[in-house]
């Protein structure tokens, strides 16, 4: 990593780590927390979607299976630790058979069939009224207690959040540098070619598929512990698409950009939402305008425009310089 | 009796209605060079598909050093010493030379499931794929992007791929096509340098560098095998005038 790459990266930590004392205002601190939430749901889609051209509609699902089974583990009398377990383990297994359905069928029928999978989950978190209490969600009793520490309030939850944040985001970095996360690259631009070259493209995308899944039970247990609650209105389709369209609004070809495009999204939802009635209109403007402009993504579309504008400043001085030679 | 490099038998795939390659039957002997040759639409380049893998033949068989390859998938076939470059390159273009040759190794190696080590902490496998390339005089492009290349360039890289896999049989689909007469030279050069563990089979239409490479020569026409013997036999074969010169 590059001196500059570093000294950013140590400003991000700090940032982060500070947070709780910059904004100060538990709504915002809270804010904070759901901005990891969704960012952590958006980088796990990411790996599909950015590394494997894998666009699933069907997300949510996770966050789902994740949440109703770590909420009725934990009623049922289980503690913390192993309902979260269970939670994550039994989603991540749904993954992995999911997995087995969609990639049977390449590009539009992948979509639609993690869409299908996705409302299959919502429609039975809708209708088994006895489980998860259908339309009327159901309650997590309470905030676990990782280590014996309290993280019932938000200062304490943001960095408990943060710190399940960092550890994926860590695995996911050194998942896109790996041989793995390249081999992933190339099956999504020559599939045949990496099938010649040895590679096993199916398996190199339902291994993907399950670590994404798993990623996203992660997120899904931390949704649940965030809110205490769940309900089918929180894995609905729109909830698959939002998470989807975080990813592509950031710039789903970098790691950072799900980051940004959950924060922003998320931020709008909110925030912007106590001012401006018409918020999905914003939201919606602001996506015409990134994808108009900069079709990569807003991360990608930034850094190329830092690179030209540094660019024309550099051979702008080159010119004057010269000029000034020539002058004397 | 050794075992042929290469065994197809009765191989039949249609398109529809229309037969591409009907009931044919090729063998090729372990370090043998076999020429393949057949005007356009013979169904050349769908045997090669057939022998990887990219498609499924209808009947009949295809066996590697003896074994049967039919029914297994396309990678199975390549960890079994099978190799080949496109007609159409097929290369990923916005990588680095280097970086094609090692996704071409890693086809071949365990780690490519290693989800958590750094690529580029590999040593081995970069100073490996510097070799290829420096091997098809690459050496000095490995860190260029594919595409700001030479179109001569990347058909060297396409064999650099092929090579740095050491496969025991290589497919070559017209590796020449579209090169300078400098660029062929090159080629010519780097396929005669090929060793002798590693059987050849070239389908190709410069007849000068074809017809010299090739021990051996198969002519395709419909998708059938209509001449096959050496060099000299081929060319005084009246059916292989009918074909490419018509009655």
């Amino acid at each position: 990593m590059t001196r500059g790459g570093l000294v950013a990266l140590a400003f991000c930590a700090l940032v982060l780590l500070a947070v709780p004392w910059i904004i100060g205002n538990e709504f915002y601190v809270n804010m904070a927390s759901q901005v990891l939430i969704y960012a952590l749901f958006a980088l796990s889609i990411n790996m599909m979607l950015g590394y494997g051209g894998m666009v699933s509609l069907g997300h949510a699902g996770y966050l789902g299976i994740a949440g109703y089974a770590c909420i009725l583990a934990t009623v049922a009398g289980y503690d913390q630790v192993t309902a979260a377990i269970f939670a994550i383990a039994l989603s991540t297994m749904a993954a992995a058979f999911f997995g087995v359905l969609s990639l049977r069928a390449p590009g539009l029928g992948f979509i639609m069939i993690t869409l299908a999978l996705g409302q299959i989950v919502w429609g039975v978190a809708y209708r088994a009224n006895d489980l998860t209490g259908g339309d009327n969600g159901i309650r997590h009793p309470a905030r676990p207690m990782p280590f014996g520490f309290d993280i019932r309030d938000a200062p304490s939850f943001y960095y408990f959040t943060l710190v399940v944040f960092v550890v994926a985001l860590f695995f996911i970095w050194r998942f896109s540098r790996s041989a793995f996360g390249v081999s992933l690259m190339g099956a999504r631009d020559q599939p045949r070619r990496m099938r010649m070259l040895g590679h096993n493209v199916w398996l190199i995308r339902w291994i993907t598929f399950v670590m994404a899944g798993f990623w996203a039970s992660v997120a899904g247990v931390l949704y649940v512990y965030y809110n205490l609650f769940l309900s089918p209105h929180a894995i609905s389709l729109q909830q698959s698409a939002e998470i989807l369209l975080m990813a592509i609004l950031g710039g789903s070809s970098t790691l950072a950009g799900p980051i940004v495009g959950a924060a922003i999204i998320t931020l709008v939802k909110n925030v912007v939402s106590t001012y401006v009635e018409r918020w999905n209109t914003l939201l919606g403007l602001i996506f015409v305008v990134v994808i108009m402009f900069m079709p990569y993504g807003l991360v990608p579309g930034c850094t190329q425009a830092w690179r030209r504008l540094r660019n024309r400043v550099k051979t702008g001085k080159a010119a004057g310089s010269a000029a000034s030679e020539l002058a004397q | 009796m050794t075992k042929l490099a290469l065994e197809v038998a009765h191989l039949s795939k249609r398109f529809g209605g229309l037969p591409a390659t009907k009931d044919v039957s090729i063998s090729v002997m372990p370090g043998e060079r076999r020429l393949i040759i057949g005007p356009n639409g013979a169904g050349k380049t769908t045997l090669f598909n057939l022998i990887t893998g990219d498609l499924s033949a209808d009947a009949g068989s295809v066996r590697l050093f003896g074994q049967e390859l039919m029914g297994m998938p396309t990678q199975q076939r390549v960890h079994l010493g099978l190799a080949r470059t496109y007609q159409i390159l097929t290369l990923f273009p916005r990588e680095r030379l280097v970086h094609n040759v090692v996704l071409s190794l890693l086809g071949l190696d365990r780690r490519r499931w290693n989800s958590w080590s750094i690529l580029t902490a590999n040593r081995d496998l970069y100073a490996n794929a510097r070799a290829a390339l420096e091997r098809v005089g690459l050496g000095e492009a490995a860190e260029c992007i594919v595409a700001e290349t030479s179109y001569g360039e990347r058909r060297r890289l396409e064999l650099a791929m092929a090579l740095a896999q050491k496969p025991r049989l290589l497919l070559l689909d017209e590796p020449l096509a579209g090169l300078s007469q400098a660029e062929r030279q090159r080629i010519r050069a780097l396929l005669d340098a090929i060793p002798r563990d590693v059987t050849i089979v070239m389908i190709e239409h410069d007849m000068d560098t074809a017809l010299a490479f090739a021990e051996r020569i198969t002519v395709l026409h419909y998708g059938e095998v209509i001449v096959e013997g050496t060099r000299a036999e081929v060319v005084a074969d009246p059916r292989t005038r009918e074909v490419y010169l018509g009655d």
